[in-house]
């Protein structure tokens, strides 16, 4: 009986998901969306305890220590960590299925493999073969590894713990081939000794730590703009590993809501992909920015400008565009953006902020720093409202943006971005762009903007800059 | 036909990545942050799968992995709607300020 209504439960909970997924992409309902998910997930723990046998001060004590380490994580976050606070919680995810996963192959070593599958059918109702357990096994302590390494990494990189760039070596695609070979060939030995011979343990072990690895060697080659996909794509696999650890222990909810997750992710990844005009293979195998081109030499020179030269331009302005790049939130200058936003209106210019959707190092990322700084929702426009107005634009202001406005990507065929689709800011009548110094940009690539006739540059942090601006307008 | 239970839920393994590619279709841009970190918090629902390795039958070391996995996963789900709910709110706040009275 209770079975039944744990199981009922679990649909409940299922449902509670599918519709939170659903109002989290709309703007009005997304709040709401999440809200439902967490009730549902509630549901389907109250509906977990509700089997006998558990450990209550354990279940207690665990829930109690991540509830709170969660909470304080999650509340005192600023905006800006915001992609690498995602990227370790991920991680976490990941490690748990992973976990789960060693759980169980741990019960399989000490119950042996048949009674461990008449205790699993006695839980879940459901009887399956000795070979799927352990594959499943297998799977999610491999899915589960590369997740939490390879999320690790990404956080490490957001954070700047680790350097941003591309770490390439000779031969790492065959290693890595290597290494994820040998992986799959410790689940197939996990599975050939049942789980239970010597074998087996070692197959395990080895199976664990290859995934491990596996995670560090595909996320290290992924450069700093390529992060959008990365994240992306690493919460995907959070999902793939719930989704896996659901089939060890039968359980409906976490292959369902592991598999929306796994879909939703994959999703995200591909319009990121999309975004850049490359494919998945290419931004995972390619080590983008290590191939030592960097674009076409540009003739002439890039022209600064002073804070008192670029207020004038902006005084007259009748139509005025932001682009923000991951600059801006390295400066965290959106605060002062907002207030020069707020100026220029009240000097009569129409402002918009044109989002590229790989700028920063997250989907969204810059949207979640604007609207932190209060930035009207209607302002902010999509590459493809944008594109067809630019001519009519006065000044595009570029902050910290590099790859997402460089014109190379729509003329210079050997450039490594050539294709991918951009912000044309070099069609506004002036644009400033502000950056922090003269070199190249994360990528290393050349940017012809910066040399335009109508271009004129910025130095120095953006956030000093944009207050200058404003300093400006009250004088 | 003792596999029939096993076959549903691969029905429903699939059924799902189908569902999963249906909802997120159509996000706008504005929204790939939150969607991203609460469809991660939806991930810690492997927290199930945690919270039933702390079974007493267990060896002590079965249930220890079980406790490691419920911490993570609790910090997964509890951090992660937390954080969601965060960004949603300053979403939110706007849209209450556009019918206000503007300063």
């Amino acid at each position: 009986m209770t079975a039944v209504l744990i199981n009922l439960l679990y649909i409940a909970a299922s449902i509670l998901f599918i519709f939170g997924i659903k109002k989290l992409g709309s703007a009005d309902t997304a709040r709401k969306g999440n809200q439902l998910s967490s009730l549902g997930m509630l549901l389907a723990v109250v509906a977990t305890l509700l089997y006998s046998g558990l450990s209550w001060w354990m279940v207690a004590a665990g829930i109690l220590v991540g509830a709170a380490i969660g909470a304080v994580a999650a509340a005192r976050v600023r905006m800006t960590g915001m992609p690498e606070l995602v990227a370790l919680f991920n991680g976490f995810g990941g490690i748990a299925s992973l976990l789960v996963g060693c759980a169980e192959f741990v019960k399989i070593r000490d119950a042996g493999l048949a009674e461990y599958l008449v205790a699993l059918q006695q839980q879940s109702g459901v009887v399956v073969p000795g070979w799927f357990a352990l594959l499943a096994i297998g799977l999610t302590i491999l899915v589960g590894g590369v997740t939490f390494t390879g999320s690790l990494v990404a956080w490490g990189k957001l954070s700047g713990k680790l350097a941003g760039a591309a770490v390439g070596f000779a031969g790492q695609q065959f290693i890595n081939l290597l290494v994820f070979g040998a992986a799959l060939a410790g689940t197939g030995l996990m599975v050939a000794g049942n789980g239970e011979s010597g074998v087996a343990l070692y197959a395990g072990i080895g199976l664990m730590v290859l995934a491990l690895v596996f995670g560090v060697l595909m996320t290290i080659p992924i450069g700093g703009g390529d992060m959008p996909v990365v994240i992306s794509l690493l919460n995907s696999f959070s999902g793939v590993a719930a989704a896996m650890a659901g089939f060890i222990i039968l359980n409906n909810v976490l292959v369902v809501a592991g598999c929306l997750v796994g879909a939703s992710g994959m999703i995200l990844t591909v319009i990121m992909c999309k975004a850049m005009n490359r494919t998945l293979g290419n931004v995972l195998f390619s080590g983008f920015g290590s191939t030592g081109h960097s674009g076409k030499a540009v003739d002439g020179e890039m022209k600064p400008a002073t804070v008192e030269d670029a207020y004038f331009v902006l005084e007259a302005a009748q139509s005025v565009v932001f682009i923000p790049g991951y600059g801006m939130a390295v400066a965290q200058a959106q605060h002062a953006v907002k207030e020069l936003a707020e100026l220029l209106e009240e000097h009569g210019a129409e402002v918009r902020f044109a989002i590229h959707p790989v700028a920063g190092r997250m989907p969204g990322h810059m949207n979640v720093l604007l609207a932190e700084a209060d930035v009207p929702y209607e302002q902010l426009q999509e590459m493809d409202q944008v594109n067809p107005v630019m001519p009519t634009v006065d000044v595009a202001i570029v902050i910290g943006a590099n790859d997402v406005i460089n014109p190379a990507a729509e003329e210079d065929e050997g450039c490594p971005i050539y294709g991918m689709p951009i912000i044309r800011a070099y069609e506004a009548k002036t644009v400033y762009c502000l950056k922090r110094g003269k070199g190249a940009g994360f990528s290393g690539l050349e940017n012809p903007l910066f040399y335009r006739e109508n271009t004129r540059m910025l130095y120095g942090d953006a956030k000093a800059t944009i207050s200058a601006l404003v300093a400006e307008f009250g004088k | 036909m003792e596999l029939a239970p096993l076959l549903l839920l691969l029905f429903a393994f699939t059924l799902a990545i189908f569902l999963g590619f249906e909802l997120i279709s159509k996000v706008p841009s504005q929204l790939h942050t939150p969607l991203m970190s609460g469809s991660n918090a939806i991930s810690g629902i492997t927290i199930v799968g945690a919270l039933l390795a702390l079974n007493t039958n267990e060896s002590a070391l079965a249930q220890w992995i079980g406790f490691a996995a419920v911490v993570f996963a609790t910090i997964n789900v509890v951090g992660g709607y937390l954080v969601t709910d965060r960004m949603l709110a300053m979403f939110k706040k706007k849209d209450g300020g556009k019918g206000g009275p503007k300063a």
